[in-house]
């Protein structure tokens, strides 16, 4: 099973805006690309062609482990809005 | 002094921390306002998990009637897993000894439950709220910057789990460094009642706790566990950061490998996917707990890391901070006297009970796991697989010969530097933890 299909059996409400905010100049010269190894949601993708980091932060679980591998210690991070996010039904 | 928004404790997170910290003060008959971000306490929160019963009974004596329990877990089961084969140890209690008890739940049902009872006794609670920020007033923590408000109260409980921005934000802690957590990835699987009860042996509403080592995380500091529900089974593990960083894998290819594991699939065969969830474990220990209190505001559960990663326990330790928190509250609330002094009375009773001797217990064992992760749950966990295959191979090979040979494996595959850095580690952690 996909990871994509996993994600389908989460509840979630994503807000309009992205409540991620990695530093693109720092992501540029990051060489582990820490978050798009421990993100359990595969929320990050490194682009290659357009060196930028994709996030598809309507997937996030708001774990916050990305928060604290970033290498550079650089991802603007915070709590999705009270009425936004994730919403486990067993948890 | 403001009176428009104002209370006489704000406790932050509608977790077992933030819950007992709030109901104990309400039972005082203290005003206290319970702030959750999530629309209601347990919709953001995942474990594996199992709740105790002797400490849930101290905060809510009788929760076994009428909280939404999963299955009460009589057999505790451990496996060392090799690439295709396993070592496992069972251990079943047929005693009816009510305080060795725990029960499997889920997170969403029961937090939102432990949420329930506490209004019942007074706690306002507030959900759907994010808290932003703390007020200060001349270094005093004075209230909370939520969303769209502020409210201010004498003293503030900052119960917000392993993230704790708020405790980073008034400098009680540092940054987390990803050697301290763990990652966990989790699928809830449904499964009929019978083929669970037979596939793990249990009769009734009996659970099993499962707690797996190696497999796909060979080698890495990591866990895999297994706990059954009524009608499921919740299949996960926790990883530090560290290690998937430096392995280059992804957590949920982890747990997709753990899966198929011949030990581990046939266990949850057939089963479908109900949820998947993740969250992080604060996995420091002793040495990364921030400070626990000062001028108007304390720290329990997960946000000050307390997690006693060797048993799987954190919502006890969770519940009997929050009770802490909340008694050394209504003290300071008699005494009108909010400062850290008044408070350092939380570090004393944690320090009093198991609460902080257990963390102190188990200070040296990430260290030791650290440095020794590849022996430790990689190296060795494959040997002990190969003693029970050379074990129980017959194939008319003198026996002396064979075990011979495997002592002189143990030689050859490690050399004695290591060997002696192993046995050093043992000591050192089995020092710490006996001492
Ligand atoms: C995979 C896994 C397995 C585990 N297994 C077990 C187990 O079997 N048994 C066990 O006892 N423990 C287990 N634990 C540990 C246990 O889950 C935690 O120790 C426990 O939940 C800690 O409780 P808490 O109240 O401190 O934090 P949490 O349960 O995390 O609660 C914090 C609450 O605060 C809210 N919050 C956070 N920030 C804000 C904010 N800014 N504003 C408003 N609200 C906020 C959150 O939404 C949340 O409801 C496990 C943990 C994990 C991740
Ligand atoms: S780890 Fe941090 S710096 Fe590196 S790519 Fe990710 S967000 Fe950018
Ligand atoms: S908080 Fe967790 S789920 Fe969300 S993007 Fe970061 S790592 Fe992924």
């Amino acid at each position: 099973m996909s990871i994509d299909e996993k994600l389908f059996t989460v509840k979630s409400v994503p807000d309009k805006v992205s409540h991620l905010k990695p530093e693109a100049g720092l992501c540029c010269i990051c060489d582990s690309k820490a978050c798009t190894y421990v993100c359990p949601a595969n929320v990050y993708e490194w682009d290659k062609e357009n060196e930028k980091l994709i996030v598809n932060y309507e997937n996030c679980l708001e774990c916050g482990a990305c928060r604290i591998a970033c290498e550079r210690q650089s991802l603007g991070w915070e709590y999705p809005k009270g009425t936004k996010g994730v919403k486990f039904k067993l948890g | 002094m403001r009176t428009e928004n104002r209370t006489e404790v704000i406790v932050v997170g509608g977790g077992p921390a933030g819950i007992a910290c709030a109901v104990t003060i309400a039972r005082a008959g203290r005003e206290v306002i319970l702030i959750e971000r999530g629309s209601f306490s347990g919709s953001k929160n995942v474990f594996g998990g199992a709740i105790y019963a002797k400490p849930t009974r101290e905060i809510f004596p009788d929760f076994e009637k009428t909280a939404p329990l999963e299955r009460k877990n009589v057999i505790h089961k451990y496996a060392l897993l090799g690439d295709e084969d396993a070592t496992e140890i069972s251990y079943r209690n047929n005693e009816d000894d009510n305080d060795a008890v725990s029960y499997s739940v889920f997170r969403s049902k029961f937090d939102r439950w432990m949420a329930d009872e506490a209004e019942k006794e007074g706690v306002i609670l507030i959900t759907e709220t994010v808290v932003e920020d703390l007020i200060l007033d001349d270094g005093r923590v004075v209230g909370v910057k939520t969303e769209l408000e502020e409210y201010y109260a004498n003293i503030v409980v900052l119960a917000d789990g392993v993230n704790s921005l708020l405790a980073k934000k008034v400098g009680l802690r540092n940054n987390i460094s990803p050697y301290d957590v763990a990652i966990s990835v989790k699928e809830v699987i449904k499964l009929d009642k019978d083929k669970i009860n037979d596939r793990f042996h249990l009769r009734d509403d009996e659970g099993c706790v499962y707690q797996l080592f190696g497999g796909s995380m060979l080698g890495m500091l990591g866990l895999g566990f297994i706990y059954t529900n009524k009608d499921s089974v919740s299949i996960g593990l926790g990883v530090t950061l560290n290690e998937l960083v430096e392995n280059k894998i992804k957590p949920y290819e982890l747990l997709d490998k753990l899966k198929q594991h011949p030990s581990i699939a046939p266990l949850i065969k057939d089963g479908e996917l109900l949820e998947y969830s993740a969250h992080l474990i604060p996995e420091g220990g002793y040495k990364c707990m921030p400070d626990l209190f000062a001028d108007g505001v304390m720290i329990a559960g997960d946000a000050a890391m307390m997690v006693n990663n060797m048993h799987w326990e954190g919502t006890n330790l969770a519940m009997m901070s929050g009770k802490f928190a909340g008694e050394t509250a209504l003290h300071a609330l008699l005494e009108k006297d909010y400062t850290a002094e008044t408070l350092s009375h939380y570090q004393e009773r944690l320090e009093q009970s198991f609460v902080l001797k257990d963390l102190k217990t188990y200070k040296d064992l990430m260290d030791v796991m650290h440095s020794r992760s590849a022996s430790f749950l990689g190296y060795f966990p494959q040997k002990i697989n190969e003693f029970f295959k050379m074990f129980t191979t017959v194939d008319s090979i003198p026996k002396k010969e064979k075990y011979r040979g495997f002592i002189k494996s143990i030689f050859n595959d490690r050399n004695p530097l290591e060997l002696f850095k192993d046995g050093g580690n043992l000591f050192k952690l089995l020092w710490g933890i006996l001492k």
